[in-house]
């Protein structure tokens, strides 16, 4: 691994001082590859917790630096939701100035070292980049997460963390319901303009999704961390172990405990099931319960953690999103055998990012297309002991845009699994419409907001 | 970071059982009958341990739990102290559904003799004829007993091995009951799920509605892990969310004793583990105690 390493680093400094030898062109910048990360060797990390992708060096980020255009019009902002000025920093990098660079991040993003890991980027910031349509391929995108990753981690090594700045105190209070991704990105914005903020957490620990759900190996836990403790020196108040609707009703927070306004963060967090008989069996599991138990209260120690984790040796993963990645990757570091993904349509159509469908390849993980479960079968114990499976073929597109399966009559076939995790989505949870009766959602359970994101609560509730 | 409780006092019921009293002011106030907590030992390595909440005390500020050591994690509860902080989120699930029935029955059965406790006393102040059935398997296992015998109409003890009370099974006295005339209008169960199964069996062809409380594995208590599933009637529901109480005519109770046993053989062994340690840490407790005073 070591000499993979070493080649790579020197390779990328040759080429970037070869580059800049001379005046560097549009048409040049367009012949710099891709910059890859290197990664663990994928028979290594098989059995370990530790991150697979080990981020660029600063010649490698440099290099990939060179191939932005700095387009005038950066349609790769209009891509990120929070608005990074992406050309910005990737134009410190290109000079070198990386603590330049991830200022400029954090203008608009206090997680650059969790964004750079886990943003969908392929269909945000580098969908719309310039260099990628030249050369005909998103894949060859200029690599915009993977530079903000390097920027971040490059800050916490030379522990140069910079506090944002934090208003003069407002005399407000809002309280934010969640400390996962949103609830924390909008504690950061609120706490900034000076209001006093609190954190509802329902978990022993803040990071919602990025601890429970995000394995180790994707994103280290300790970045959550240590991003949660950049929040609390800026004054923002975690409140964890306490589950809004039910330790204390989502009113009282507003006419008793003196908040101005409450942000709701819960997240979707009902997993779906197939719906398909045998579901119920010992062995399945949903991605949220079979992840948790890995994350969140470390399983993975065996002996250690006080939580249990099911031995498998055959597990499917039904599903193809980011989390049926995680959930398969997870069962193989685990001590699985042989880890299955079914999926009802083909690589093609997989939700999941690019990079964790190479990465499960790599790794051995054993992709199915067009298979899709019709029951589960079990032992007279009532454990998991195969999945019934039928075929599909893809058909016209659907309103998705994407070609529709279906089924293949006939084609049912017997595949032994003792393990089946679910990782087809989640709903939107129930529990704090259900305990705060005022608040309006749709059929589907989901919060219903005007033009500002308000919901039916009126703030002036507070004084009835 | 906010999120840990205090405990304020700690009491061994008997070998197996232990009571803890701990500093929740917000859960105290807010908890009402049938809701439940879960609770960790630490909040690095400890698994999440639904517990039911046995009372509480708004004006202390504190809820009081009941539990048994049946596995590690109990164990390594059993071993906090007063003054220890630990994790405790809550109250989950839906409150008991209290109303004037009528004539209501409440069995319980060992531990679960805590947390009918609520219930029954709900039930009473409702305005119900409530006639508790006390059992366990041994008279060592029966808690509870001055605070339900307070509140009940009438208080049948029943002991497997006949050391206390009647030498019966909870499900005899309640089938005499079912027969009178006019039998019960309500049974709530709580205890092992053997026991609810066949109290559900017992009630079952009288017609008389009956309630179970489940205690199923659970990680979040919200919603979110979908382990607690058990299917009711055609339905699955999450026992966290839609629960803890269900109609126990259409709870599938063998479904849900097989998904209970999920991690038994690796429970197991962590329990055995931690059962010698938590022997070996009473006795040199007690040797201590033993020493004179230096």
């Amino acid at each position: 691994m070591s000499h993979k390493e070493e080649f790579t680093m020197d390779n990328a400094e040759v080429e970037l001082a070869k580059l800049r030898a001379a005046p560097i062109t549009p048409k040049i910048r367009l012949q710099i590859p891709p910059q890859d990360m290197p990664v663990q060797d994928p028979v290594v990390r098989r059995s370990t917790m530790d991150e697979v992708a080990l981020g660029y060096t600063p010649a490698q980020a440099m290099l990939e630096a060179e191939r932005c255009l700095q387009c005038k019009n950066a349609p790769c902002i209009a891509g990120c939701p929070v608005r990074i000025d992406i050309p910005g920093f990737i134009g410190k990098i290109k000079e070198g100035d990386f603590l330049g660079a991830s200022k400029i991040i954090k203008r608009t993003n206090l997680l650059p070292s969790i964004c750079g890991r886990v943003c969908p980027q392929e269909t945000q910031c580098q969908a719309p980049c310039t260099v990628g349509k030249a050369l005909g391929s998103v894949e060859k995108a200029v690599q915009i997460g993977r530079l903000e990753r390097f920027v971040a981690d490059y800050e916490r090594a030379q522990g140069a963390m910079e506090m944002p700045h934090v208003a003069s105190p407002t005399g407000r209070k809002v309280a934010i319901v969640g400390a996962g991704p949103a609830g924390l990105t909008c504690a950061v914005d609120v706490r900034r303009e000076g209001h006093e903020v609190t954190l509802f957490e329902a978990f022993h620990k803040p990071g919602g999704v990025m601890v429970y759900g995000i394995p180790e190996f994707r994103l280290p836990k300790v970045l959550v961390q240590s991003e949660a403790e950049v929040l609390e020196s800026m004054g923002v108040d975690f409140e964890l172990n306490f589950l809004v609707g039910r330790t204390r009703p989502l009113r009282a927070l507003l006419s008793e405990d003196g908040y101005d306004a409450v942000f709701i963060g819960t997240g979707a967090g009902l997993p779906k099931f197939m719906n398909i008989p045998g579901e119920n069996y010992v062995g399945v599991f949903s991605a949220n319960e079979y992840l948790t138990r890995a994350n969140l209260l470390k399983a993975y120690m065996r002996g250690v953690a006080g939580t249990p984790i099911y031995p498998s040796r055959r597990v499917a993963v039904l599903g193809g999103g980011n989390v049926a990645m995680d959930s398969a990757r997870m069962a193989l570091r685990l001590g699985a055998e042989e880890v299955h993904v079914l999926y009802r349509r083909t690589r093609e159509e997989m939700p999941a990012r690019a990079e964790e469908v190479a990465h499960a390849i790599e790794e051995g993980i054993i992709f199915d297309f067009l298979k899709s479960p019709t029951r589960v079968l079990g032992d007279d114990r009532g454990r998991v002991a195969a999945l019934e499976v039928l075929s599909y073929e893809l058909g016209e597109p659907d309103e998705s845009g994407r070609r529709r399966p279906v089924a293949i009559r006939g084609s049912e076939q017997i595949i032994p699994f003792d393990t089946v995790i679910v990782a087809i989505g989640n709903e939107s949870n129930p529990l704090i419409s259900h305990t705060t009766p005022e608040l309006k959602v749709d059929k589907h359970g989901h919060i219903l907001v005007d033009e500002k994101q308000k919901t039916s609560i009126d703030i002036h509730m507070k004084n009835s | 970071m906010h999120g840990t409780h205090r405990i304020v006092s700690k009491t061994q019921l008997s070998e197996e059982v232990f009571r803890i009293e701990v500093e929740a002011p917000l859960v105290a106030r807010e908890r009402k009958a049938g809701q439940f907590v879960i609770v960790m030992y630490d909040e690095e390595y400890s698994e999440r341990i639904p517990l039911t909440i046995a009372d509480a005390d708004p004006v202390r500020g504190t809820v009081t739990l009941i539990f048994q050591t049946v596995g590690a994690s109990t164990h390594k509860l059993a071993l906090k102290n007063p003054g220890d902080e630990i994790v405790l989120l809550g109250p989950l699930g839906n409150p008991t559904h209290i109303e004037r029935f009528g004539w209501a029955v409440c069995v319980g059965g060992g531990i679960g003799l805590a947390p009918l406790y609520p219930i029954a006393k709900a039930l009473k102040e409702a305005g119900n004829r409530v006639t508790v059935i006390s059992g366990a398997r041994t008279k060592d296992l029966l808690i509870m007993q001055n605070e339900l015998a307070a509140i009940a109409d009438d208080h049948i003890v029943v002991t497997d091995d006949g050391s206390f009370g009647r030498k019966a099974l909870v499900t005899e006295p309640l089938k005499e009951l079912c027969m009178l005339s006019p039998p019960p209008d309500i049974v709530v169960a709580i205890g092992p799920p053997i026991m609810m199964k066949f109290c559900a069996e017992t009630t079952r062809p009288f017609g008389i509605k009956t309630i179970a409380s489940l205690n199923t594995i659970m990680l979040d208590g919200t919603g979110m892990c979908g382990g607690c599933r058990v299917a009711i009637g055609d339905q699955t529901k999450f026992v966290c969310v839609d629960g803890p109480e269900f109609d126990a005519h259409l709870v599938d109770w063998n479904g849900m004793m097989m998904r209970l046993g999920t991690y038994k053989e690796i429970e197991k062994e962590a329990h055995d583990r931690c059962h010698l340690e938590m022997q070996i840490a009473q006795l040199k407790a007690h040797a201590a105690d033993k020493e004179p005073a230096k």
